[in-house]
């Protein structure tokens, strides 16, 4: 018989939701026809994809012409960067000021450094405290007169701390009443859709990123919303699908997908307490069971699904690999993990020692997640943390 | 990701823990991703008669630790000053490229416990 896999890595992907799987068949091979052509083939892809559309809106309570979909949230990422970058030059604005966070997802910080280092804007890397958060003060502090985009994430896919984005956007509201170039307040709220409020009225937001693979949805399907009136170039030419603004033949069922998955989470929501509940029962049985670890990030502020603790004096990858190997998977801030052997920029960020980095490991629990589960992987865990420190000799 | 050989090892080193009175010792660091491998020798007769390893590290970093002790035993100190990172790498079955590295701190360990016992 096959081993049981228990999966508690769902901030890196999550499985597709049979229903939302279901949902999207059709669209493959039944109804497969060009959202841009007018005959009845056309038609019904054309249906399916503002079905999505309609069904995300509701979600953000946004207006369906303010979704774009993209190939997935890095392509959202870099197009809110590029697009408000190369708007605001168009309007004159030689150097554009961007206002971001140190521990951004890399979708983020990729393409404000480029454009730092090609001396084409100006940025600032708002630092954050060992909790992990953002002071929307600071925010405020850093805007300059040539500030055209604050991006902040809604929640850290490493530490799941939750930024203060209502009040940050609230205080970029205030500002923007008195300004003539008015600043857009981006979230990249990929690990938050699941969990959190994402009314864009409610966080007062201008743009929001969004994928469909982090919410039980397909891979390789995204969103961005923009609000209405904001002015933006396109990332991507070509036939001007999407109100001109991104080109490409759409991924119908990829879009059809991520409509259901966005429909399937107010569905639901009370899965949201089992899974804290579940969490704070790991959180706490490893706090009892494993003498020497420490949790990082805040535990108020934080994702009901993410645990992240550092078991000191040994590495990650390793206790990774052992889990691996009982069929756990887990994920780790270790650089023995990354290709670039530099220890998560997130953990850093947070003031986490290399060695601390080193020996972290975060698990990100789900909708499958079970009370058995949690027994088992303590279980496992122990020993392997027992085994691995006899090796280290500590 | 890793070999059969590479998690072989990591799931069943060989040669693990410390040894009381040895007649050499080596520890190396990497300072990029902060894994430190120890190995102690015992020498009799210019033979590595035992030699057992403290590692903390990644899975690859404890397999080439286990492997380079398996490698090294009986050998004699010419012998075992020969031992390359590409024998280790080749024993193992290949290591991904992002983690070559480790294979090289095995070997230097054991140069250094070498030249620790001949001091």
């Amino acid at each position: 018989m096959k081993k049981k896999e228990i999966y508690l890595d769902n901030a890196a992907t999550t499985p597709v939701d049979s229903a939302v799987l279901k949902k999207m068949q059709p669209y493959f091979n039944e109804k497969y026809g060009n959202a841009s052509s007018i005959h009845k083939a056309g038609d019904l892809a054309r249906e399916g994809m503002e079905k999505a559309r309609q069904q995300i809106s509701t979600f953000l309570n946004c207006l369906p012409e303010e979704i774009y979909f993209t190939s997935g949230a890095t392509e959202s990422d870099n197009w809110v960067i590029q697009g408000i970058f190369e708007k605001a030059n168009e309007k004159g604005l030689k150097k554009p000021h961007i206002i971001t966070s140190v521990f951004e997802h890399k979708a983020i910080l990729e393409p404000i450094s480029i454009l730092e280092k090609k001396e084409l804007i100006e940025s600032t890397f708002l630092g954050v405290n060992k909790d992990g958060l953002i002071d929307a003060k600071d925010v405020l502090k850093s805007i300059k007169k040539n500030t055209v985009l604050v991006s902040v994430m809604y929640a850290n896919s490493e530490i799941g701390s939750i930024q203060p984005i209502k009040q940050i956007g609230q205080l970029i509201k205030d500002i923007n009443v008195k300004r003539e170039n008015k600043i857009v307040f981006h979230t990249d709220a990929v690990q938050a859709i699941n969990y959190l409020n994402c009314d864009v009225e409610y966080l007062n937001v201008d743009a929001l990123s969004i994928s469909g693979h982090k919410i039980y949805g397909p891979k390789g399907i995204g969103a961005l919303y923009l609000k209405k009136g904001i002015s933006i170039t396109s990332l991507i030419c070509g036939g001007g699908q999407e109100h001109r603004l991104r080109s490409g033949t759409e991924n119908i069922p990829g879009i059809v997908g991520l409509g259901e998955a966005i429909n399937l989470i107010s569905k639901k929501k009370k899965d949201n307490n089992r899974i804290k509940r579940l969490r704070n029962k790991l959180i706490t049985g490893i706090m009892k069971d494993i003498p020497n670890v420490q949790l990082n990030g805040s535990l108020e502020y934080r994702l009901p699904n993410n645990i992240h603790f550092s078991f000191l004096e040994i590495e990650g990858e390793g206790i990774l690999i052992d889990l691996s190997e009982q069929n756990i998977y887990v994920s780790t801030g270790s650089a023995c993990a990354s290709n670039f052997l530099k220890p998560s920029h997130v953990l850093s960020a947070i003031g986490l020692s290399d060695e601390e980095s080193h020996s972290s490991i975060r698990f990100t629990l789900g909708r499958q997640t079970n009370s058995n589960d949690i027994d088992y992987v303590l279980n496992i865990l122990t020993k392997s943390v027992n085994r691995l420190r006899k090796i280290s000799g500590k | 990701m890793y070999s059969k050989e590479v998690i072989k090892h990591f799931k069943n080193p060989k040669n693990m823990g410390f040894m009381k009175d040895p007649d050499g010792v080596g520890e190396i660091g990497n300072p990029q991703c902060g894994d430190v491998l120890k190995l102690y020798i015992k020498v009799k007769d210019n033979k590595i008669k035992d030699i057992k390893f403290e590692t903390l590290g990644c899975a690859v970093a404890i397999a080439v630790s286990s492997v380079i002790t398996e490698m090294a035993k009986n050998k004699t100190i010419e012998q075992a000053l020969k031992l390359t990172e590409e024998d280790i790498v080749e024993r193992l079955g290949g290591l991904p490229l992002f983690k070559m590295h480790c294979s090289n701190l095995a070997a230097q360990a054991l140069k250094k416990a070498i030249k620790n016992y001949q001091k």
